[in-house]
């Protein structure tokens, strides 16, 4: 089936011009940040004034700001990313296999509770989890809001449903026959777990990680009201949002720090496109 | 054998009472009303050594239960504290005069019955239920549309596909300040120019509403092109070579097979919409904060563009009316939960005529 030369340019004149659209405000980004104020203001679409010793600058003085501790918000979000992947894939992939593997009324209300609590909308649950956290906090003498560790028990929490659902799915499709073989080799229930199953999980972890990773990078809710707008520690999100507020139309500002927010997930996209696009896709059919 | 297993039995016991001993001192320090910091660390490292004396205890036909148990701890503890304390305490906060602090007194229904007299809160729930039925059409279409194209036979498919998914990536919060930025400082110089709007589109509740949809559509519907792509790609080859076969135009295809044969991939998209504008949150605080005059029901709202979630963060966060706010998330959740059981009704009953 070949097709006719005028459909044929036609949708591609069509694609193109979608793609202008979609990509269009990053490429604002990107030239604007390499202005200074008055340019941004006066010609915010032409290239006229940009340079990349501004944009140099520009950066410099967004992650010299003290308002915004740029590194800091940064690697905060990094360490509660990373941390809450790695611990959501290792106790979530365990909490699926005992769910799957144990057809006991218990397990059965566990999985259906995990099921139920996806439609719950954080609104629900947001203000009466701060009181919680603040007074459990007060009362062990660990401290959950503001600070870190508190973050990442939330996003288990919170992250556990949907990942025990998706590692599920997928482990009822691995034969139990290998988990039988490995007993009667002697195999004990958590070997037969972290040598075998675990292994086997890979390309569904891949997939959980992916949209997991999404949401708790992007996340600006929960770590807006456990951390605070101006307490010591920010993701990026409660960052950027605190240093907008802060500096109102300052768009020589504002724009690079943009830039910077979402350079590592647009960095991580090219390398992980494959990976990325298909994850999204699984994670919406089931 | 022997003498590992009762080398085991020792350890086991051990870790057992030294993790009991930890967790009961630290409960004595806690409830005691103590401040010393070690008492926080010590609960956890009590709690750790029962884990590990239940695993080192020497039986072999629990053992395949202790396992289960410690598998299932981690992520069943986080959720409990939380999803479900919070959730079981919130519907009953929203029943108080709760102050986010403490409770006074048990206000009954009272919460309920003073939110539907605020006219500013029905007016979020209209412009919430305008918002998702403008997106779930919109969305929707042009998330098909997109994936057509993309399932084409137009050059460079995949950079188009990657093009059209990666405002998806960026959080709404800087997302948000982006178009903001292009409503107030870039699209306004090009409609000057034009048409002699010197306004942005932002200055006003109506034209507002419409840029906060322009934005959403922008960054959502490249997702949903993406579950359409995947969609069609499950419509048989030979079923479209036949109908070529007998003649049929493009458009025939399409109304009459391949949109009939990706009726389920249309419930999932739709409903995917539906939560996720039902939900939205971020890109309406960045852009306009939810500002923005509006005359309703006789009065002048200062709240033109609060949909339901920012209603709720604000009232609770920024007017400090805790059980309020928790009132009206409990009405947030019910009506999601009443879409949930529609979704699963209808998903059920496709799956039956299958």
């Amino acid at each position: 089936m070949k097709m006719r030369k005028g459909p044929a340019a036609a949708l591609f004149i069509v694609a193109v011009l979608v793609a202008l659209y979609t990509l269009f405000p990053f490429f604002l980004v990107v030239i604007n940040s390499m202005k200074n104020s008055n340019d941004i203001v006066g010609s915010p679409v032409s290239l006229k004034g940009a340079s990349f010793s501004q944009m140099a600058q520009n950066i410099q003085n967004v992650v010299t700001n003290s308002n915004f501790n740029f590194w800091a918000a940064f690697s905060t979000s990094a360490v509660v990313t990373i941390v809450s992947l790695i611990l959501l894939a290792l106790f979530g992939g365990m909490a699926a296999w005992v769910i799957c593997r144990n057809k006991t009324k218990w397990s059965t209300v566990i999985y259906m509770t995990f099921i139920a609590s996806m439609i719950i909308p954080f609104q629900v649950v947001m203000l009466a989890l701060i009181s919680t956290f603040r007074d459990v906090g007060n009362f062990i003498g660990i401290k959950m809001l503001q600070s870190i560790p508190g973050i990442v028990f939330a996003y288990m929490g919170f992250g556990g449903a949907m990942t025990v659902f998706i590692l599920t799915g997928f482990i009822k499709g691995i034969p139990y026959e290998l988990e039988e073989a490995a007993a009667i080799d002697g195999c004990s229930p958590e070997g037969t777990f972290f040598r075998i199953i675990f292994p086997l999980l890979k390309p569904v972890i891949v997939t959980v990680t992916i949209l997991n990773g999404m949401w708790i990078w992007n996340d600006y809710l929960l770590p807006s009201l456990m951390l605070g707008q101006n307490g010591p520690v920010k993701t990026l999100p409660v960052a950027v949002q605190a240093f907008v507020g802060s500096y109102v139309k300052r768009w020589d500002l504002i724009l690079p720090a943009a830039l910077l927010a979402i350079l590592p997930m647009v960095i991580l996209f090219i390398f992980a496109q494959k990976q990325i696009i298909n994850g999204m896709v699984e994670g919406a059919i089931k | 054998m022997t003498t590992s297993k009762a080398g085991n039995k020792g350890l086991s016991i051990g870790l057992l009472v030294l993790g009991v001993a930890m967790m009961a001192y630290a409960l004595v320090l806690d409830f005691s009303g103590s401040s010393a910091v070690y008492r926080g660390p010590l609960l956890v490292v009590g709690a750790i050594a029962i884990l590990a004396g239940l695993y080192y205890f020497p039986t072999i036909e629990h053992h395949r239960a202790i396992i289960n148990f410690i598998f299932l701890f981690p992520l069943l503890f986080t959720f409990v504290v939380t999803v479900i304390i919070p959730m079981v305490l919130g519907i009953g906060y929203s029943f108080t005069d709760w102050n986010g602090v403490k409770v006074n007194k048990v206000v009954g229904l009272d919460n309920y019955t003073t939110m539907f007299k605020d006219p500013a809160f029905i007016w979020s729930i209209v412009l919430t239920f305008l918002f998702v039925v403008v997106n779930i059409v919109l969305v929707n279409v042009i998330g098909f549309l997109l994936a057509l194209l993309c399932s084409s036979k137009v050059k460079g498919v995949d950079f188009y596909r990657a093009a059209y998914f990666l405002p998806n990536l960026i959080g709404g919060i800087v997302l948000g300040y982006i178009w903001q930025f292009i409503f107030s400082n870039v699209l306004i110089k090009l409609t000057a120019s034009a048409f002699g709007m010197r306004n942005s589109l932002l200055s006003n509740s109506k034209t507002a509403f419409i840029a906060i949809i322009i934005v959403y559509i922008w960054q959502y519907a490249g997702y949903i092109m993406l579950i359409y792509i995947t969609g069609l790609s499950t419509v048989p080859k030979d079923v479209l070579e036949a109908s070529a076969i007998d003649g049929a135009s493009a458009l025939t295809t399409l109304f009459r097979i391949k949109i009939p044969m990706i009726a389920s991939t249309i419930t999932i998209c739709t409903f995917l919409t539906l939560t996720s504008a039902f939900k939205q949150f971020d890109v309406n605080m960045a852009l306009t904060n939810g500002t923005g005059s509006m005359k309703f029901l006789g009065k002048t709202l200062s709240n033109g563009t609060q949909m339901l979630a920012l209603n709720i963060y604000n009232t609770a966060i920024s007017k400090n009316n805790y059980a309020l706010g928790q009132a009206k998330a409990v009405l947030f959740f019910i009506i999601l939960a009443c879409v949930s059981i529609v979704q699963v009704r209808i998903s059920n009953s496709k799956e039956v005529e299958l």
